[in-house]
């Protein structure tokens, strides 16, 4: 078992250099004059002089990422072009806000999801069934920044009940975090419905229900914990939709968060920003996943150590 | 005494009626199957109005007429007029040229790198599986969009940059998924047979092994270009995709935010273009899904 952590663990780490390389070449690769790219139009020749110095994109590709990653392990991202202050103090300003949107959709999708799968499955093809799925097919359907500014047209233009945008009170979140939540929502209530079908037609749920026990216990009792097995599957993977998700949303709402930020940045050409907040959501998602996995692994002793091509 | 060649045409010969049968009993499958038809009907519409959209619309979706600026929907212009006095509905109809088109060329480009990539990876394993496999932990590092939005930021904006990046972005999806085929299919009895007459490696893949992955790659790429519009149309709202002029719905719903409160018709109707379209593909998706596969047909 701790065998396993460890070599989880390191695996991590190439896929961590390679997160590094790709988001060093972003800068590299842009086509023609990097420096003339970030310094922007206007820029004056000294001026891109000394972003070319700053970036020291006169030496070799091996000693301007030796640099960069030098700098990385300090925690130094540079600074924005634009804003001239530190990036690690643009995204540790912008960060909680994009974990507090994430984290609340996923509460979202989680407990309305499940519910929606659970009561689906038991009673199937019901009235509530039927809708709850056809509601999951539009879920996954609806583009995220549509689905948002619906949302905002409805309850703050038209009812007047909660806040278009910004941030501050509960009333902000609540409607990013469900414009967020919904495909994440739709999805685990499709797996959790099919799961819970599968395990409710294996033969120790005929048994237990033959012992005369209350159909309650069975599903709640017997049938779910196994269900759950794919449900817990997908949200490690969900959690990074959710990241991407995030960006739109933010935008959408106007939430100040790290995906906004780098939307922004790109629009402003603020490549160290960009770089940044690509470097953070990737990394985070990298961890979310690695813990995801470990939990797993504690969670369901059947996984084969040895070989973790387990999807 | 075994005849190589005449071995090798028996089982083409066997092979084919075979396949014919298989895919009119996928189709016998997705026909009963309501919500697929539906999905099909959907995309039918869609594409027939992307092909056909000079003949069905007057207006050219381009042209402005400021007398119009900002309509709600009327007799003339059915779905209203943006800020431009742009014809809405024009402007939705061509956009359906640029969804598809971003939806099946992505969608292509990355096939035409997953798929081989997977194959080689799976077939060959070792230490050149092993170096595949990291580079697409790597990929899907980034998650969801944000592999797209990073090729974009590097190849810069624009449709055609939004088809590489979603392409891009779907490799790994590709690769992982054809090398799982590839791997079950390689411990079956007609590999280990065909290697035993001596077909070359190549020809293995491609007659013997591509074949049985054929049908989980269709059922994916149905999603996948569900997936690809999303992100195309996001691009698009970010303002990381197609730009003014083009009638890109993404763009269209961005652009069209700002009169919310009195034209809201220029961001509801691109939206609905988008959710229907998504929706179109992700019903066949599932149709095709349940028709390949027997386990998920008995909770239809």
């Amino acid at each position: 078992m701790y065998g396993y952590v460890i070599r989880r663990l390191l695996l991590a780490i190439p896929v961590l250099i390679g997160v590094s390389i790709l988001v060093f070449a972003i800068i590299r690769f842009i086509p023609g004059d990097p420096a003339r790219a970030i310094a922007g139009v206007h820029a004056s020749p000294e001026y891109i002089a000394q972003v070319r110095k700053d970036l020291l994109l006169d030496e070799g590709l091996h000693i301007q990422y030796y640099v960069y990653m030098t700098n990385l392990l300090q925690g130094d991202l540079g600074r924005s072009t634009f804003t001239r202050r530190p990036v690690t103090t643009e995204l540790a300003e912008r960060f909680p806000n994009t974990l507090v949107l994430a984290s609340t959709a996923m509460v979202i999708a989680i407990i309305a999801g499940m519910s929606a799968g659970i009561v689906s499955a038991t009673r199937r093809y019901s009235l509530f069934d039927n809708a709850s799925m056809l509601f999951a097919l539009f879920g996954v359907a609806a583009p995220v920044f549509w689905l948002g500014i619906m949302f905002q047209l409805l309850f703050s233009v038209h009812l007047g009940w909660l806040p278009s945008g910004g941030i501050g009170t509960w009333q902000h979140l609540v409607l990013p975090a469900l414009t967020l939540g919904l495909a994440t929502t739709a999805l685990i209530a499709r797996i959790t419905r099919s799961s819970m079908l599968d395990v409710l037609g294996q033969d120790y749920i005929t048994t237990a229900r033959s012992k005369g026990l209350v159909e309650r216990v069975v599903v709640y009792k017997h049938a779910l914990k196994n269900a759950l097995i794919p449900v817990v599957t997908v949200m490690g993977l969900q959690f990074g939709t959710l990241l991407g998700g995030a960006v739109l949303t933010e935008t959408v709402f106007s939430w100040p968060g790290v995906g906004r930020l780098m939307v922004d940045s790109i629009l402003a050409r603020d490549y160290p920003v960009v770089q940044g907040a690509v470097l953070l959501l990737a990394v985070f998602f990298v961890m979310i996943n690695l813990v995801v996995d470990v939990i797993y692994a504690f969670l369901d002793p059947r996984i084969s150590y040895g070989n973790k091509e387990v999807e | 005494m075994f005849n190589k060649s005449k071995q090798v045409d028996n089982h083409s010969k066997l092979a084919t009626p075979k396949k014919d049968t298989e895919l009119r009993q996928v189709w016998r499958h997705l026909r009963r199957n309501r919500l697929a038809m539906v999905g099909l009907a959907i995309l039918a519409i869609f594409v027939l109005s992307a092909i056909f959209a000079p003949l069905i619309t007057p207006y050219d979706p381009v042209a402005t007429d400021f007398s119009v600026a900002r309509d709600l929907p009327s007799r003339e212009h059915i779905l209203g007029a943006d800020w431009l006095g742009r014809d809405n509905f024009s402007r939705i109809l061509y956009g359906a040229r640029i969804s598809l088109l971003i939806g099946f060329l992505s969608v292509a480009i990355g096939m035409f790198i997953g798929v081989p990539v997977g194959a080689l990876s799976g077939y060959f394993g070792g230490r050149f599986d092993l170096f595949i496999q990291r580079i697409i932990d790597i990929l899907i590092a980034f998650p969801g969009i944000l592999l797209a939005i990073v090729v974009v930021t590097i190849l810069g904006v624009g449709v055609e940059n939004v088809m590489i990046a979603v392409g891009i972005a779907s490799v790994p999806i590709y690769t992982r998924l054809v090398r799982g085929s590839v791997l079950s299919a390689k411990e079956q009895g007609f590999v280990t047979a065909a290697k035993a007459l001596g077909i070359g490696d190549a020809r293995i893949i491609m007659r013997h092994i591509m074949p049985n992955c054929l049908g989980p790659i269709i059922v994916q790429s149905t999603f996948q270009i569900a997936t690809a519009i999303l992100w195309a149309a996001g691009l698009g709202f970010l303002g990381l995709g197609a730009q003014a002029p083009d009638p890109e719905w993404g763009r269209m719903l961005s652009d069209g935010r700002q009169y919310i409160r009195t034209a809201h018709h220029l961001t509801t109707y691109p939206g609905l273009a988008i959710f229907f379209m998504v929706l179109g593909f992700n019903l066949i998706g599932d149709g095709m899904r349940d028709a390949l596969d027997p386990r998920s047909r008995k909770h239809r």
